[in-house]
Formats: C-alpha cells, structure tokens, sequence
C-alpha cells in the first residue's frame, strides 16, 4: 500500500509542476463532461416529456383492443367490458389506473362548419387519472358522469367551428349496421392542451352516451392501463395478457406510437455515441498532455529506473497522472453540469421555435432531466476510456533503458 | 523574408512530430465528424423541406386574406382557374395550378370518414405536386370533369375499397346548399405521410365546383418557384401580377407552414450546441500544444530575439505554425469526411429507429447526403479559425519575453 501512496503523491506533484499545461487539459475535460452531461439532460428531458405527454394524451402504458381494432378503427370492432378474471387483475396495486373507452372516426358540425374528429366516449371518474383531459378544461366543466350528456372539445375547434361553450354541435358517425347516427350535443367543456393536434382532432362525450348513439349496448373500443413506470411495462403487459385472453390484442404504448416508442431506443443509442465523440475529441489533448509530460521527463525517469524502480511503477506513475487529471475533471464537470441543470428544473421557454418543436411532438417548454444512469455512463466512459489512452505513453515510457535516458540530452 | 518564416515555421513544426500529429488527429477526427454532419443536415433539412412542400403547399399559394388561418369555404378566389391561366403566362412556367378544398363527409359501402377533398386542375398538379407520382395502385385523375376520386392507401384500407370501387361525398356548398356526389376510385397513393395518405381525397377541380356550387372559384393557387432561394423574388412578381381590387394576398411556404421551419430552426440549434462543444475541444489542444512548444523554446526565442528578431515577427511565427498544422488538418478532414460522404452518397445513411421517425418529417427510411462546398468547408474552416485564435495567447505572449532572462531559462 505503501507503494501506492507514493506512486500516487508523485503523480500529483507531477501534475502540478506544469500547472498551466494541467490547467488547459483540465478546462478542456471539464467543458467536455458539462456538455456530455448537460447535452444529455436536455435531450433526454425533451424525449421524457414528449414520452409523458403522448401517454397521457390517450394511450395509458398498456392497451387492450378488438385484434382488427388498428386496421380498422370503427365500432365493428368493440370487445366487452371487462369482467371476471381480468376485472379482478386490473384491481390489483400494480395498475395504477385503468378506464374503457368508446372511439370512433365521426364528423362534427356547427352552424359554421364542419370538422371530422375522434370521438372519444369516457368514464369521467376513470378518466381522471389517465389522460390529460380532466385536467386541461380550463373553461366550462368537465364531464361528470359517463352518461353525461355534453360534450367536451378542444380550444382550437372551437375556433374552427366558430362556436362556444354552451352552444349545440350535431355529431354523426356510423353505428353497428353502418347507418349513420348522428346527435345534437351541447359543449359543456373546452379544453387547451400542449398539442393542436389534440385540441383540433377529439370530441369527449360521456361513454353511456356514446354508446347509445351508436347502439352498441355496454360493448367498448379499448381499456387503457396506466401502470407504475411507462419505462417498464413489458410486466404489466404480461399480467394483462394472461387475464384478458386470447380474443383481444395487448399492445404497450411504445407499439401503439411507434413513434414515441423509437424516439426512446434512439435516445439511448444518440446519449452514448455523444459521450464517445466527445470523449475522443478529448483523447487527443489527453494524449498529447501526457506524451509531452513524459518526453520533457525522460532524463528523470532513466534516473528513477537506475535506482530500482520497476518499469510497472513507472508505468503506473503516468497512469495515475492521467487518472488523477480526469478524476478532478469529472468531479469539477459533473458539478458545474449539476450547477447547469439546476436552475432551468422550472423549465427553458422555447417558443420562439415553439411550432416546430410541435413538429417533433415536443412542447415548447423544456425540462432538462438528469439522470443517475447517465452521469454515471459518462464518468465511466471517460475513466475507461481515458485510462486505455494513456497506456500507450505510460507503456512507452517504462520501456525506456535507462542508460540511454540518462545520458539524453 | 517570409519564405524564410515559412520554412522555419513547417520545420518547427516536426520536431516534435508526435505531437503535431496528436493535434492535427484531433482537428481531423473533429473535421470528418463536422463535414459529415453538417452534408447530412443539409441533405436532410433540403428533403424535409421539398418533400412537404411537394405533397402539400408548394412554395407559394395565393389565397383570399384570412383563409390561411380559417379555411372556411367562403374564403375563395374568385375566377381561379384563369388567374392561375395568367399566372402561368406571366411568370412563363407550367408549375402553377389552382385547387379548392373542403371538409366532407365519405362513404364507402360499410364505412364513412370525415375528410378534406381538394378538387385540382389534373393537367397541372402533376407539375406542382409529388402525390400524382406516387400512386401506386391505378393512374391520376383523368380530366378535369371526371367523377373520380385519388385517396391515400391508410384511408383506402379504412374505407375498405380498391380501385374501381365507388364512394360517396356528403357536404354543403358555398352557398350553404346540401352537396352529394358520387365518385371513382381510380388511383390509391402511398407518400408514407401518415396524415395525408389517412385524410386526403382528391378529385378534379370542375368536378369539385360543380359539386360544391363553387361557380368558378377556388380556394388556393399553388406556385412552384426554380428552387428555395428564388421563392421571394418569385414571390414579389407573383404579386405584380394579381388584380389590384380584389385583395388577393401571397403566402410563401414559411407562413404555410410554420413548423416546418421552426423545426429545422430547433434541430439546427442544438446541432450547433454539439459543434461548439467540438471546436472547443479542438481549440484547448491547440491552445496546449502551442503554448508548450513556446515555453519549450524559450532559450531559442531569447537567443533570436538578442540577435534582432523582433517579438511580432516571433508571434507570427507560432501563428503561421498553427495555420500550417491546421491547414494540414482541413486537407486531411475534407479529404477523409469528403469521401465519407461520397460514400454515403452511393450507399446511404441509415440508424436503428430511423424508419419509424422519419415518416414523421416526410423523409425516406436512408438518406443520401450531397457532397456541397458549404457541407465540406464550412466546418473545417471554423475549426481552422478557432485554432489560429487559440494560438494568440502563446504568440502575444512573446512579447513580454526578456531576451536575457529567456535565455537564462533552464
């Protein structure tokens, strides 16, 4: 042990001799593990959000459909209520939430307009906790029972429809038989949300209601299931599976929006290959740092060999000068990326772009996230590969015969 | 004289070869990672933008003040197929074409969707448009009269028809009227955007006036302008040539559609972000290499300096020497990313994931990045710049350098 307290002191001293050489590598490592982990965040902020957004937006982390359901999104393809086994599996403390819906393609009309829409009937109660609709009526009320019999639409609709809260809206679709079912319906609620797409394409009317219009007596579309991490699911869905049968198709959300879903598997892919090529545009300085530490030693380190020391302490010593330099790096990058991170927590505004960002399916407030994994990966991934890329000058400087570096001039 | 600093300044450079090579690997690892990222965004932002705006607005609509933001069917252009007629002869191309478009309601046998239908001149979408290109199944519309109607493949499998199947439209017309037709299915486009091949119907325009007791209006002109640049120049002429009182007005494709833009705007930025974090790396190993190989020379440059040398022409020498081994590393990037890129330009680019993303931007499943000036040089040129610029602080030290106790210098 004794050993490695000296090889380590020398090390240190070693580094300081040139402090500003030492200095310049150490702001170098400490803007790379910022932007690393900083970068990061951001990113994976953004995703989160478009992630917690998407789900919340319907889908629930689990779904449970007619088979055709997908293909063909139309009242033909409704499956029952859940009873017996399932109703009791989704009872148990694994699902946080669950609720049933009714939807379907239908066409709305004012006095001014006509729009086509999902409609989409509830159970207001249920609802509550899954979806974001509960909470984003900011005029009006939301609906109350699931045999309420108004309708809650979007801002932007309205707008399109120049109508208004309180006023009537006809909504027609198809029913079982293919006739077309249509209704007046009075908006008792509008709600605003992070997407136009949303605001612009949903109708919510109480799900008994709806399924009086289209005369599919207790028969429904879909039951969502919010478990306890959107992250991990594939359980959820196993336990949902084998209660639900074979008659019905069980898809996560990361299967229903294909989209979301990839953006989360690139994520990881992009936080890694960021880490590297940041890590590599490093190594160079890294390297060259340590090539000139030990071509201007080399006298010195003849000296150190003459008088016993073993080319693996040697070896070591240069190790532990480029593991020290990255270690005080990291601890001073992660901090200042924490430092960062810290005051946007309540958000950056980026609505100038805020259209585009919609674009992605993101909104235009970002939340950098940090996480645990990533500072973790990216203080890994330096050591690691910082560690590999000085062995090669440590290498060569414990090969050297130590007559020659003695008597080099 | 300055060949004299050249030479020294490529000398010095080799002296310590490990190093010069260290830094110049840096710049050219830095240089390959810019050339190819920069050709890729470029490649890629230039498709998003053709490729929507060739299946949906094009690059310039004219259109009754308020319909961008209403479309409401009484927002119409009045005698719009022979304003796009004087369009045509006035800016003297073919890559203009009217269309008029509302919501209705359409039936199959078994099933009915609320959509929007556009009516289009078939003679001239084909000009302006990327959708006639893209049917896979059946032809165009025919003429200009025909009952027939073009749908995308989503909506095809909804409606459960196929070419040659009839469907039905419900809707109402200017005037308020109750309007029904029934139409063909003649072709089925597949554009791999989700939107439109799930709620888009087109039908030629006569037809469409006819139906929706248009008269001879219509809702927008569609201009194609020679290219991205020339949109505003286009633009203003399409302008000019608009009757004066009936207060028509010119959208380009940013007002169109204004994610579009904004998107590539976000993208953009936090690409730069991840550049300048490059550069800066790049620019604190210069700053280090530099910096050590004047301290290095200290007794060197208090001997020149005693013999006459000045300190400027000093500082230009380490300057000169940074411009050298960053010259060598933009030949070297350009080179190696440039081939990269050519590469990719033959075998495309593609990642886990992509496929299900980039239906979202109108983008194919492999992108085929172009090898231009702006994608080869602009990167490199900075990391050339921000070398030269790290390197000042070791060149302007020199001039605080005392010959005499620089040459005292162990």
């Amino acid at each position: 042990m004794g050993e490695l307290r000296i090889i380590s002191r020398l090390a240190w001293r070693n580094l300081w001799r040139n402090h500003r050489r030492t200095l310049i590598m150490l702001a170098a490592i400490v803007v790379g593990v910022w932007a690393m982990i900083f970068m990061t965040a951001l990113m994976r902020g953004m995703v989160d959000d478009m992630v917690k957004d998407g789900v919340s937006a319907l889908p629930g982390h689990v779904q449970i459909h007619h088979p055709a359901f997908r293909d063909d999104p139309t009242i033909s393809n409704v499956i029952a209520p859940p009873d017996g086994e399932l109703l009791e599996m989704l009872g148990r403390p694994e699902v946080v939430a669950w609720a049933t819906r009714v939807r379907v393609p239908a066409v709305v009309s004012s006095e001014r307009d006509t729009r086509g829409v999902t409609l989409v009937g509830i159970e207001p109660e249920r609802e509550r906790g899954i979806s974001f609709v509960a909470d984003d009526v900011t005029e009006g009320r939301f609906l109350e029972s699931r045999d309420d019999r108004g309708v809650v639409v979007g801002r932007k609709l309205v707008e399109k429809l120049e109508t208004g809260l309180g006023k009537r809206i006809v909504i027609m679709s198809q029913d079982q038989e293919n006739e077309i079912a249509d209704r007046g319906f009075r908006i008792v609620g509008i709600f605003d949300s992070k997407l136009v797409q949303f605001e612009e394409g949903y109708v919510f009317g109480g799900e008994g209601t709806i399924q009086d219009l289209l005369g599919v007596g207790d028969a429904i579309s879909e039951v969502a299931i919010l478990g306890t991490d959107y992250r991990d699911v594939e359980g959820l869905r196993q336990m949902v599976v084998e209660a639900a049968g074979s008659e019905v198709e069980v898809l996560p959300w990361y299967e229903l929006d294909s989209y979301l879903g990839s953006m989360l598997a690139v994520m990881d892919g992009f936080v890694f290959v960021w880490i590297v090529v940041v890590f590599l545009a490093l190594s160079f300085g890294l390297v060259n740092t340590l090539v000139m530490a030990v071509f201007e030693r080399v006298r010195e380190i003849g000296l150190m060999l003459a008088l016993g020391m073993t080319p693996r302490n040697i070896l070591s010593q240069i190790v532990a000068e480029a593991i020290l330099l990255l270690v005080i790096g990291l601890a001073i990058g992660n901090l200042a990326a924490w430092a960062s991170i810290e005051p946007l927590k309540d958000g950056i505004d980026v609505s100038i772009v805020g259209e585009g960002m919609e674009y992605f399916g993101a909104a235009s407030i970002l939340y950098p996230a940090l996480y645990l994994k990533d500072v973790v990966l990216a203080n890994v991934i330096v050591i690691v590969l910082g560690f590999l890329a000085s062995l090669s000058p440590a290498w060569r400087a414990s090969r050297y015969d130590p007559i020659r570096a003695i008597t080099k001039v | 004289m300055s060949n004299i600093t050249f030479r020294l300044a490529w000398r010095n450079l080799w002296r310590r070869k490990r190093r010069t090579w260290l830094t110049v690997g840096a710049m050219v690892f830095s240089n390959i990672l810019l050339v190819f990222m920069i050709s890729l965004q470029i490649g890629m932002y230039g498709m998003m933008i053709n490729n929507t705006l060739r299946a949906q607005t094009g690059h310039l609509q004219v259109q009754a003040p308020g319909y961008l933001d209403d479309h409401k069917i009484r927002q119409v252009v009045p005698d719009v197929q022979r304003l796009a007629e004087q369009l045509r002869q006035g800016l003297a191309t073919d890559e203009v074409a009217a269309r008029a478009s509302t919501f209705a309601l359409v039936s199959s046998a078994d099933r009915s969707y609320g959509l929007q239908i556009t009516g289009v001149e078939p003679d001239f979408e084909t000009r302006v448009s990327s959708l006639p290109g893209l049917i896979k199944e059946g032809s165009f519309l025919s003429d200009a009269m025909a009952e027939e109607v073009v749908i995308g493949r989503v909506l095809a499998r909804n409606l459960r028809v196929e070419v040659g199947d009839e469907l039905t439209f419900i809707g109402s017309g200017l005037d308020g009227s109750f309007a029904a037709a029934v139409v063909t299915v003649v072709g089925i486009f597949e554009s791999g955007m989700p939107d439109l091949d799930r709620l888009f119907a087109e039908v030629p325009l006569d037809f469409f006036q006819d139906t929706f007791a248009m008269g001879d209006s219509g809702h927008e002109i569609v201009i194609m302008a020679p290219g991205l640049i020339q949109v505003g120049a286009t633009g203003s002429r399409v302008t000019a040539l608009l009757p004066a009182d009936e207060g028509l007005v010119v959208h380009d494709w940013d007002a169109l559609l204004p994610g579009l833009k904004q998107a590539i705007q976000a993208d953009f930025t936090s690409a730069w972000f991840m550049y300048g974090i490059l550069i800066i790396l790049v620019a604190f190993s210069v700053l280090n290499t530099q910096l050590m190989s004047v301290l290095e020379r200290t007794k060197e440059f208090g001997i020149v300096m005693s013999l006459g040398v000045t300190p400027g022409r000093l500082g230009r020498l380490v300057l000169l020497e940074t411009t050298l081994m960053a010259t060598v590393g933009l030949v070297l990037g350009v080179v190696l990313g440039g081939a990269l890129v050519l590469w990719l330009n033959y075998h495309g680019f593609s990642y886990p994931g992509m496929e299900e993303m980039s239906g979202k931007f109108n983008l194919p499943s492999r992108i085929y990045p172009q090898i231009s000036a702006i994608g080869l040089l602009f990167g490199p040129m900075i990391i050339l710049i921000s070398s030269v610029a790290a390197s000042l602080y070791p060149a302007v030290r020199l001039r605080w350098l005392e010959p005499v106790a620089a040459m005292r210098a162990a």
